[in-house]
């Protein structure tokens, strides 16, 4: 009996508190991570005045919003105005639950797998997590009574929406090539077939990068809280903690895209080549570095592309990411399909 | 049942109407915007000033002619000392004054230098409407480097109030001139350095392609004058008409512009730039000695008339029409013509049909400043 309470409840119940706890940590530090990347592109300093080197800052900041008179305004939906920061936190940290970080350890002849839950449906499972985030945004949007608010949130709403189907199709060729919806099963595909899929899947992984450059709402597709013409879009009216849980929500889905295109593209917790230099990774010092390490590499790889885009790109125009969406990216993942899929007869003969 | 008349939409559908401004992150200063919205389509716009209403002009009446140029400065506070220049010249043409040689250059270096920075804050700002959020930062080093020269020069960063009726108030520092040699010569770099983030950029060219077409004509009819008039390809550049100073002996080049778009007229403001440079390279080179002020009398008496002179702003045509009294102290009547206000006027027809985000790249691309238009 007390076998089954560790195995079904305290072992679980320990990983969810050691991967919220990491999540909202990396979340925070993420948004420091920014700022000095962001300063010093740009040739300032960024913080630095908050602990050594600013390194307190996100706490200072976090402490400021927690404290903050919260505000609904007058004519705000009250409901759906609280509603909707919870709806679009929630489903951003649901998503961490199928995510593999790492391969299976032991400690003390118990195998410890570094993920939640081997889900079988994981990916159809993330997508449509995914989805009900939007709901948090349109309605916050909505709720907020004002004119600014509701035109972010519909931009949102729309370019979620189209941006979804390619990333769907880039995803479905990755499914063909791993032959399983599972993301522990995409990386053991992965070692199995000698090769990280971004190489015979680099169209698929261009798409589902810009697919989720744009789900997430950053730069150069960050038209719902494009701040030159929406003051601050589908936020403007959040204040206080519930602002801010927005402002988590973004960087945890940051985190999501960032953690996927590792798992399906970048072979998840695999170093380089996994087989081609397997004799280098067997030696004594390499052979130490557990799998989180590579895949938090590659992921950090990832979240410091969207802050590099982010200080490089102008903004698109409402119509043009439309147009780029379903002009180029919905063709082009279609015809990605039907590649991956003749490659693949042509492979097994 | 009746069917459903197809061309009747199904709901009803009204325009929003928005208020843009006058505290919004994009309309530069006061700025108001009416516009009536049809989903992102704007159907219709119409600025709304006067939130930056100080009186200037009729407070000119009050003032001794020298004492209006602090005022001056407070109208376009981004390029103070061309309007310290334009109404120089205008009172120098009312008095009928010549002003020595080395004053004149070192008022070129100085309205230069403040093309320069005026350019730098038009194009931080216009990047950054566009979603660019990194030349801002490059831009105000720069900035910020012209800045400390004026510093040096006169004391001020930004109401600078630099110049006098007959001349400049002080002698150029020691070295200053090494200096802003310095400073010039490492200028294009830093031009090239904004260039590489935005000129080819294809986001940047679909923001601003095709976007805010004003044909020459038009431009023309609407008084437009400075960047927005030559990005539509009209030769005008009071520098060359209607010389002032000693913008006769010095040789630059009037960029111009084919499309009429916003992209062209950013095209023109960075060549207006490398030309800035090119002038206060000449003027280093050419600056003779010599006394920096014109014999005047103490107390300026004018004698009865007008007079209209304009200098070429780093937004247009800044004009000062100045009408006096016999003997009198005081302007009668002064009255600005501001280029950003005309060019403003321009900004209804240049986003009709346009998008929203549209509209914040025209009012970037017009580089207007509140504080010169409801002076």
């Amino acid at each position: 009996m007390p076998e089954a309470v560790l195995n079904l409840l305290l072992i679980p119940l320990i990983k969810i508190v050691v991967l919220l706890g990491v999540v909202l940590l990396i979340v925070a530090y993420l948004t420091y991570a920014e700022r000095k990347i962001l300063a010093y592109m740009q040739v300032r300093l960024g913080p630095n005045r908050v602990g050594p080197k600013g390194w307190l800052q996100p706490i200072a900041d976090g402490l400021k919003l927690f404290v903050k008179e919260d505000l609904i305004p007058g004519g705000a939906e009250r409901f759906v105005f609280l509603l909707a920061p919870g709806l679009i936190m929630v489903p951003a940290l649901l998503m961490f639950a199928v995510i593999p970080f790492g391969e299976p350890f032991k400690v003390g002849g118990r195998t410890i797998t570094p993920y939640l839950a081997d889900v079988n449906i994981a990916i159809l499972l993330l997508l449509g997590i995914s989805s009900i985030g939007v709901f948090g945004i349109i309605l916050g949007g909505w709720s907020s009574n004002s004119k600014f608010s509701l035109m972010g949130g519909l931009r949102s709403a729309a370019q979620m929406i189209s941006y979804e189907i390619p990333m769907g199709f880039a995803v479905v060729s990755v499914l063909m090539m791993a032959g399983t919806l599972s993301l522990v099963g995409i990386v053991e595909a992965q070692r199995q077939a000698h090769i990280w899929f971004v190489l015979p899947g680099i169209l698929a992984f261009g798409i589902y990068w810009i697919c989720g450059v744009a789900e997430t709402n950053r730069n150069p597709f960050d038209l719902p809280e494009a701040e030159a013409e929406l003051v601050a879009g589908f936020h403007t009216e959040y204040s206080g903690m519930k602002f801010a849980l927005f402002f988590l929500a973004e960087y945890a889905n940051m985190m999501v895209i960032s953690a996927l295109a590792t798992v399906m593209f970048f072979g998840g917790w695999l170093p380089p080549f996994p087989n081609l230099l397997a004799g280098l990774w067997a030696s004594p010092v390499l052979a130490w570095i557990p799998g989180v390490v590579w895949f938090a590499a590659k992921m950090g790889f990832f979240l410091f592309c969207y802050i590099w885009f982010r200080g490089t790109f102008p903004r698109y125009r409402f119509d043009q990411l439309m147009a780029v969406g379903w002009k180029w990216l919905l063709p082009l993942s279609l015809a990605n399909v039907m590649l991956v899929g003749v490659l693949m007869l042509w492979w097994k003969g | 049942m009746s069917m459903h008349d197809p061309l009747k939409p199904l709901f009803d559908v009204e325009e929003m109407e928005i208020s843009f401004g006058p505290q919004h992150p994009a309309t530069h200063g006061v700025l108001r915007v009416q516009i009536k919205l049809d989903g992102e389509r704007i159907m219709e716009a119409k600025p709304i000033i006067g939130y930056l209403h100080r009186g200037t002009e009729k407070l000119f009446e009050t003032m001794a002619f020298p004492a209006c140029i602090p005022h001056t400065d407070r109208m376009d506070y981004v390029t103070s000392a061309t309007n310290n220049q334009g109404f120089c010249v205008a009172m120098e043409k009312l008095l009928g004054l010549t002003i020595p040689p080395r004053a004149a250059y070192i008022r070129m270096i100085l309205a230069e230098l403040q093309r320069l920075a005026s350019h730098l804050v038009w194009l931080a700002t216009h990047a950054i409407d566009i979603g660019a959020i990194t030349p801002f930062f490059y831009t105000f080093r720069e900035r910020d480097a012209i800045l400390d020269l004026f510093e040096e020069y006169c004391g001020a960063r930004l109401t600078l109030n630099t110049m006098r009726i007959g001349g400049v108030p002080f002698e150029l520092p020691e070295g200053w001139l090494d200096r802003c040699s310095a400073f010039i010569e490492a200028f294009p770099k830093h031009i090239e350095e904004y260039e590489t983030l935005l000129t080819e950029n294809r986001i940047w060219k679909k923001r601003t392609i095709g976007i805010g077409v004003i044909p020459a004509e038009e431009a023309i009819e609407m008084g437009m004058t400075g960047p927005p008039l030559r990005g539509s390809g009209v030769e005008w550049d009071i520098r060359k008409v209607f010389p002032y100073d000693r913008y006769d002996e010095i040789e630059f080049d009037i960029p111009t512009g084919k499309n009429c778009d916003t992209y062209d007229r950013y095209l023109v403001r960075m060549e207006e730039m490398r030309q800035s440079v090119r002038i206060i390279r000449q003027c280093i080179e050419k600056i003779p000695d010599g006394p920096i002020m014109a014999k005047a009398p103490k107390v300026l008496r004018a004698k009865e008339g007008m007079v209209y002179a304009s200098v070429e702003s780093p937004k247009g045509e800044l004009g000062y029409f100045i009408v006096a009294t016999e003997k009198g102290t005081t302007p009668y009547r002064c009255r600005v013509r501001p280029p950003s206000f005309v060019n403003l006027q321009a900004l209804p027809q240049l986003v009709e049909g346009a998008l929203v985000a549209d509209l914040v790249a025209v009012i970037g691309t017009l580089d207007i400043v509140l504080g010169e238009i409801d002076r």
